[in-house]
């Protein structure tokens, strides 16, 4: 139990500078590589592809979402991180050992190093706190004193140091979550996996377990993977995005990149999520093709970057020489990008009303800014 | 009521707390494994084994459907092996609990089956054996209902005692049907009856008790 005898909190491991999802193999936390896997027909029911042509590596250190869907195959690739199934075909390399060729003890030691939290908590309501996050350290053979001070230690690390004797009846759901983060660190893992860990709780203690996370990641290096359906969270935690659907990776790689640059439906719908994408229904009911007289063109435009539609009303209105008005707008941030769209509206004028939807589109085209003319208002 | 007929009662009593302690203290023996791998040997679970469990799930239907006084009667060649002899109340406690162990083994496997899978899928994801989730996780979380399935079970055994009688076991039972009905002595089968049903109310009692004092699930501060 040499092991054991340390106490500190973790060693803080530097995340590695480049962390980009070709990373190569020593950067690599979990890697997989030619994944597939199906669960055959059983009992009348038929077989499912869960997944298919899964190849990409989690780097070290960093904290990745696994975005889809339900049924994309989230949870199968999850319970092939920590060893709960076997892919039909390739393996899951977790910090350099592949995980899918152990079986029995050996694969009951590699789990040590992975830990798990999960959207229902799953504490077990015979314990304690202290006694729930001390279970892993039970099954890994700790002394009872190592177990003691590990488990105050960790009660104090997610921040209920004064739950040490209640049980998971007398807690709140971030309670109990922070419980849960605690025990899925008790043995030190060097991966944390979220399994839709925030979904059932409330916004504001969502926000609050995504920073603990954030703290866990940054003051352990842990590497965190964040399996879930909701874009909210991959925007305030993750670095690196994996968009999974029916079975398949679409798109992968740096959350500001994939999601200012959506390619793929489905990352454009989980983007629509955070953006929206309809206008308000005043001002869509009011749209009409053909120009009234002294009325206004609507223009809608994409902002896609750091920055980038700070100032752009007020250029327009300067270089143009338009008195531009904002119909609607949305703007958010991901991954410190902006990202959200803009709805304009062109004042006709008398004679020169055409010209100036002519000129705002050209002004945008030259900007880089994806616009469409969407029609009038009066 | 004569003190002679007193101490019949207290004799009996005793008799029948002693048939029905032993047989439960065995039939748990047996009953709890059973139980637990019936609740988890099905495809795909802790202990996939499923044609042992669907074996053993058809000899369970098979003793529990065997109406008792049948059993009694049928296995006395085993009771005569196991115990020595098959009269009196130590060759009563074989079928008491070979009857009391399919039946406390559903009970179990109810019991376990009650508790949340995710809590199986969590421990196995800490790289716990199979063994250490049966005492660490299936056995403590299922333990209210655990504790409710021996009461029942023991309050089943009192009225199970009445019939050994028929092969000389003795207890409460076969004290009211030889004195209260054979005898025509209606006090004494009242007797029996008011200690048989305070019996119960005190086991029953005691299993509620235990069962909520363990039971952290819906307690509220």
């Amino acid at each position: 139990m040499n092991a054991h005898q340390s106490l500190a909190v973790g060693q803080p491991i530097a995340p590695p500078e480049a962390m980009s999802l070709l990373a190569t193999e020593p950067d690599a936390m979990v890697r997989f590589a030619g994944i597939s896997k199906t669960y055959p027909a059983y009992r009348g029911k038929p077989g499912v592809n869960a997944l298919q042509d899964i190849d990409f590596a989690i780097p070290r250190g960093s904290i990745t979402g696994v975005i889809g869907r339900s049924g994309a195959g989230k949870s199968s690739l999850v319970r092939l991180i920590n060893g709960l199934e076997k892919p039909t075909t390739g393996q899951v390399v977790v910090d350099g050992r592949n995980i899918s060729a152990l079986a029995g003890r050996d694969l009951r030691l590699a789990q040590r190093s992975i830990g798990m939290i999960f959207q229902h908590f799953n504490l077990l309501s015979s314990r304690t706190a202290a006694d729930n996050i001390a279970l892993p350290l039970e099954i890994a053979g700790w002394a009872k004193a190592d177990i003691n001070s590990r488990v105050s230690e960790l009660l104090a690390l997610v921040g209920i140091a004064d739950k040490h004797d209640r049980y998971p009846s007398e807690l709140s759901g971030g309670q109990k979550q922070r419980v849960g983060i605690a025990r899925a660190l008790a043995t030190r893992p060097s991966v944390l996996l979220s399994d839709e860990a925030t979904s059932a709780l409330d916004p504001q203690t969502t926000r609050a377990i995504l920073d603990l996370l954030a703290n866990i990641n940054r003051e352990l290096g842990v590497t965190i993977v964040l399996i879930t359906h909701e874009m909210s969270v991959v925007r305030q935690l993750a670095k690196e995005v994996v968009v999974l659907d029916a079975g398949h990776v679409v798109e992968s790689g740096d959350v500001a990149d994939i999601f200012t640059q959506p390619k793929h439906p489905i990352t454009q719908s989980f983007l629509t999520e955070v953006i929206g994408d309809s206008l308000p229904v005043s001002l869509a009911s009011r749209i009409v093709a053909a120009p009234p007289a002294g009325g206004q063109a609507v223009i809608r435009l994409q902002v896609r970057g750091a920055g980038a539609g700070d100032t752009l009303v007020a250029r327009l209105a300067r270089e143009l020489g338009l008195d531009v008005a904002l119909l609607s707008a949305r703007i958010d941030e991901i991954g410190g990008q902006h990202v959200g769209s803009l709805v304009l509206g062109i004042p006709l004028g008398i004679s020169s009303g055409e010209d100036a939807v002519t000129r705002t589109l050209a002004f945008l085209s030259q900007h880089q800014f994806p616009a469409e003319h969407l029609g009038y208002v009066a | 009521m004569s003190p002679e007929l007193i101490n019949l009662i207290i004799q009996a009593t005793f008799e029948s707390l002693y048939m029905v302690g032993i047989a439960a203290l065995l039939g748990t023996a047996f009953g709890l494994p059973l139980g637990v791998f019936l609740a988890t040997s099905r495809k795909g679970e802790l202990f996939a084994a499923p044609i042992v469990n669907r074996v053993l799930g058809i000899v369970v239907n098979a003793t529990r459907s065997t109406p008792f006084i049948i059993l009694v009667v049928a296995i006395i060649p085993f009771t005569r092996l196991v115990a020595g002899t098959s009269i009196g109340s130590s060759a009563a406690i074989v079928p008491l609990t070979i009857a009391s162990t399919p039946f406390i083994a559903r009970l179990v496997e109810a019991a376990i089956r009650e508790v949340d899978g995710g809590l199986i899928e969590t421990a196995s994801s800490f790289g716990a054996s199979p063994l250490q989730i049966v005492f660490k996780v299936l056995i403590p979380e299922a333990l209210p209902g655990l504790l409710l399935a021996l009461t029942l079970a023991v309050v089943s055994l009192l009225g199970y005692s009445a019939m050994v009688g028929a092969v000389g076991g003795g207890g409460l039972g076969d004290l009211g049907i030889r004195y209260g009905y054979q005898r025509f002595m209606p006090e004494m089968m009242l007797a029996v009856v008011v200690v048989l049903i305070a019996l119960v109310q005190l086991v029953q009692s005691a299993g509620d008790y235990l069962a909520r004092r363990v039971n952290r699930r819906l307690r509220h501060h």
